[in-house]
This record gives structure tokens, sequence and C-alpha cells, in this order.
């Protein structure tokens, strides 16, 4: 392909004080793609999200990217201050604070935040404080918020942590939609099963990425084991792979 | 007949100057508040007021003005601890307490060295109403009408690195550069206000007023009025019942404060739990 990738990781390592805690992540995410970057807790899916955002210093190595490119983020919601008073309405207004200064939400402002809100299915949440949601709707308000800014790439740090089955296919299913709509999209998640399973491509991150393509290719037990440090089975359902641990099927994703 | 006169101390030149001050520099406090508690950085309001406390007595004894002197050290701790605390090293919180107690230790000992009396360091300490000058005045309206003009024009900007200083960045606001304007505007109200409140009880100013608004409203906009009301009214309110009460003026305050905090939890929790009830299940 002649086009430049959007997001381009080179050798890179971060580290927290002396702890290094990404080492040599090689990583390439090109338009239009949808990746998904699987890892246990404390592996560094974080630390390598923020890096991209250059939020967290780099140690070594380079990350590139078009600086004109307009990033959509969606934190992970255990790291969002549910207790902070502001309204839905208010906190996806907020990403306009760099094109205007005037306190007040103007009317066209409204219509705009009410319209992607619909788009996501929440239209009449606008008004409520934040906390007085329920997970799905947290998360897709700040999905929303990201979407507001109509970026040409959307990072989310595990979307569908701490949501039920029926709003992870939801979710999903809107991310498809919004994939299929040409958007790039890079998200990490614990749920191998749930999401990692679907989409078109995985990168296995263990401080370092020990497998990145598709995820037939990707999930196989040696894989999973170096990514893990522990056995898994991996079964075909409807052609499908299947991750199994210990002869159970793994919750990560439902357990947070 | 017992009857007090509530005007009497308005006679006093030092007293309307004391409660001009004083009004202005709670609303002030309460206005600012509204940042340190949002971001959980009362330990930095803290740090401050024992830095500039440095500076103050360190200017006094080479001889500078007191606002020059102390307002130039106050900007430089307040610039110093935010970059510190943004490089979120373990410990930065620590680094803070460690240098801004030995700014506070070098001022007690600059003032036993060369001030006049012990009367001078218990007026820094905690506050004193007889040395406030018409300067003054100006001082804390000038910085307070500072702080509303960035708060207004900065709304959104703030509001968002407060709220989520990664995304901010990430959408263009230069999060460092407002985290260094709010901390200056800090160390600005802690010396406006250090004349009348003392250096001891200002980081009790700069919380509970906000905390207690905060338990009033979910609305980040209403807390920015509520909170600097609160604020005014209860150093109003304080100077007066100290001058009939004979008490320090700072303490009379701070324990109007923590008084208006009761009472609002009080309410609020009563509330909760009234609406919980309302919800009929469990
Ligand atoms: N602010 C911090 N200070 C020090 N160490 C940190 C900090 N944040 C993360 N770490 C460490 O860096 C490592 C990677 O953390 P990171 O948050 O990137 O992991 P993660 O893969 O996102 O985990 P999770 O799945 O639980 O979200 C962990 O060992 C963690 O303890
Ligand atoms: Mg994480």
């Amino acid at each position: 392909m002649s086009t430049s990738p959007l997001v381009n990781c080179e050798h890179v390592s971060c580290t927290y004080g002396n702890a290094a805690v990404l080492d040599d992540i090689y990583m390439k995410v090109n338009k239009g793609e949808f990746v998904g970057v699987v890892g246990p807790s404390g592996s560094g899916k974080t630390t390598l999200l923020k890096a991209i955002l250059g939020t967290h210093p780099v140690a070594h190595g380079s990350i590139t990217m078009d600086p004109k490119l307009t990033i959509g983020y969606v934190p992970q919601v255990e790291t969002v201050d549910w207790y902070f008073p502001v309204t839905v309405e208010e906190v996806i207004v907020m990403t306009r604070a760099k094109s205007t200064w005037w306190p007040r939400i103007t009317h066209a402002e409204r219509t705009a935040v009410r319209e992607v809100l619909d788009r996501l299915g929440i239209g009449d949440v606008a008004q409520r404080h934040i906390r007085e949601l329920s997970g799905g709707q947290q998360q897709r308000v700040f999905l929303a918020r990201a979407m507001f800014r109509n970026p040409d790439i959307l990072i989310m740090d595990e979307p569908t942590s701490g949501v039920d089955v029926r709003t992870r296919h939801e979710v999903l299913h809107l991310l498809a939609d919004l994939h299929a709509d040409g958007l790039t999209i890079l998200l990490t998640t614990h749920d191998l099963n749930g999401l990692a399973a679907h989409l078109p491509r995985l990168v296995c991150l263990n401080k370092r990425v020990i497998a990145d393509g598709n995820p037939r290719e990707v999930l196989t037990p040696s894989v999973l084991e170096a990514t893990y440090g522990a056995p898994m089975e991996v079964l075909e359902h409807g052609g499908m792979p299947l991750v199994v641990d210990h002869g159970r099927v793994q919750m990560r994703g439902e357990g947070k | 007949m017992l009857a007090i006169d509530i005007f009497e101390p308005y006679g006093f030149q030092f007293f309307r100057h004391g409660l001009v001050v004083a009004s202005v520099a709670g609303a002030l406090c309460g206005l600012l508040g509204v940042f340190v508690v949002l971001r959980g950085m009362s330990y930095i309001g803290h740090g401050l007021s024992h830095a500039v406390f440095g500076g103050a007595a360190a200017s006094a004894v080479i001889g500078i003005n007191f606002f020059i002197g102390a307002g130039i050290w106050g900007i430089v701790s307040g610039v110093l601890i935010a970059r510190v605390a943004r490089r979120r090293v373990l410990g930065a919180d620590a680094a803070i307490g460690v240098v801004t107690t030995a700014s506070f230790a070098l001022g007690l000992a600059l003032m036993n060295r060369y001030g006049q009396a012990s009367k001078s360091i218990e007026a820094v300490l905690f506050g004193s109403v007889l040395g406030v000058k018409f300067a003054d005045i100006v001082a804390v309206t000038v910085v307070a009408l500072i702080a509303l003009a960035i708060i207004v024009a900065w709304y959104r900007k703030l509001l968002f690195s407060t709220f989520d200083p990664d995304v901010a960045q990430v959408s263009g606001v230069n999060v460092s550069f407002v985290e260094m304007v709010l901390l200056s505007l800090l160390s600005l109200t802690i010396l406006v206000t250090m004349r009348v409140i003392g250096t001891l009880l200002i980081s009790a100013l700069l919380v509970i007023p906000a905390a207690a608004a905060r338990m009033t409203t979910n609305s980040f906009s209403k807390l920015l009025w509520i909170s600097p009301l609160i604020g005014a009214v209860t150093c109003f309110v304080g100077m007066n019942l100290s001058y009939h009460l004979d008490t320090s003026a700072s303490a009379t305050i701070i324990l109007l404060d923590a008084l208006v905090f009761i009472v609002v939890y009080t309410v609020a929790g009563t509330r909760n739990r009234m609406k919980m009830a309302s919800l009929g299940h469990v």
C-alpha cells in the first residue's frame, strides 16, 4: 500500500519511573483498519494508548502520526471521575474548548449533541448528571464525546468493560457500523470471545507485542499462554475461535 | 442595657478596610476553591500558603514590597508545583511538602532573627485586621477581577482540563499552560488573602466553601457562583461576629464556614435519604 499508516509505532518503550511497562513495541495502524489490543491486566494497554495520544512520554523509539489527524479518545471508564459535577451535554460539548470560548452551550451545539446522542441510541440523557447513567450509557456518552469531533481515528480503552452482554453487542454493532463508514478504530479489550474474536485484527500485548494478525492466526494456545502466562484452550465455534480457560469459558470482560 | 450596636465597628477605618478585603477575598477563595476541590489538590493550597509565607518574610528582611516579593515567590512555587505534580512521579506530594514547609520554616527563622516582635509572626500566621491598608483593597480587587476574567474567558478550557486532562490535551487544549495559570492565580489569591486570614487558615477557606457548595449542586457553572457566595458571606458575617465576640477574625470565619458545611452536609444527607426512600424498593 502506498499511503502511509495513520499511527506508526517503532521500537517504542515506555516506563513509569524505573519500571519498564512497554518494550520495543512495533505496531502500525492503517487508515480504515479496526484493531484490537488484548493482554492481561497491567500488560500496558492503557499506557500504549496514552503514548499514542502523546499524554505519556515515550522513553525510546518513536510514534509518528499526522498532526492534522483528529483523534477521538474514549478513556477506560474506571478512570473517569463520576462524581464530577457535569451533565452529559457538558461532557460532550467540552471537546469544543479549543474552538470557542463562549461559556454557555449554544442552541446549535445543543442540537448537535442531541444528534450524536440519538445516533448512539441515548437521545434522552443529555440533561442528566453523568453519575445517573447505567454502565452502558456511560460508555456511550464518552463514545459520543469522541464522535462529536468527527475524528479520523477512534481510540477506545476497554469499551465493553462493566457492561452486560446485550450492551456489549450494541457497542460492537455500533463500532462495526462506524468502521463500515470508513472510521479507523483502535481499541483495547479484556473480552476475548465477546469482542476480540470478532475484530479483523488483533495485537496481543504483554509488555511486548506477542502476536499481531487475524484472530484465527493469533488466538492460538501458544500465543495466549505467552500473553496471559496461563494455559488456555482454543475451540472452534461456528467458524470462530473460542477461548476456553481451564475448561471454562473465560469471562474477564463481564467480571470487571 | 446590653444591646450591642452592630454598626459600632464600622466607625473604625481599619475595620471597614478589613471587611472589604475579607469579603472580596472570601469570594475569590471560594471561586478558586472550586478548582482546588474538584482537582483534589487541597494539599497544594496548603503548600502554597506556606511557601508564600516564606516569600513574605524574605521580602520583609530584604526590604522589598510585600506584594512584589511574596508574589514572585508564590508564582515561582506555583509553577514548580505544577511541574512536579504533572510528572506524576511517586512521591510528588512529598516533594511539594518538603519544599513548601522548608520555605515556611525559612520564613519563621527569618522573622525570629530580624522581625520586630512575635506579634508580627502571629499576625502573619493567623491574620490581622489591624494591618489592613487601602493598598490591600486594591490588591485583592485586582486579583479578583483577573481571576473572574480568566475564568469566564477560559471556562471551557478550565472545565475540560479539570475534568479530563488527558483528553483535553488530545483535543488541543494546552493543559500544562492552563494549570500553570491556575496555580499562579492560586498563589496570587493566597498572597492578597494572607494579611486578613493568615497563612495557617487560608487552605480552609479554599476548601470548605467549595466543598459545601459541591453538596448543593451537580452543576459546575452553579458551583462557580455558589461557592464564592458562601465564601463572601461567611467572611462578611465572620468579621462582624469576631468584633463583637472579641475572637480572632480568621478563626471566626473558618468556624462559620465549618458550620455552613455541617448544615449543608446534614440537609443534603437527609434529602438524599428521602430521595432514596421515595424510590420505594429496598
Ligand atoms: N501512574 C502510574 N504510575 C506507576 N505505574 C503505573 C501507572 N499507571 C500504570 N502503571 C503500571 O504500568 C503497568 C501497565 O499499566 P496499564 O494501565 O497500561 O495496563 P493495562 O494493560 O491498561 O491494564 P488494565 O487491563 O488493568 O487496564 C502496570 O504494571 C501498572 O501497574
Ligand atoms: Mg488499562
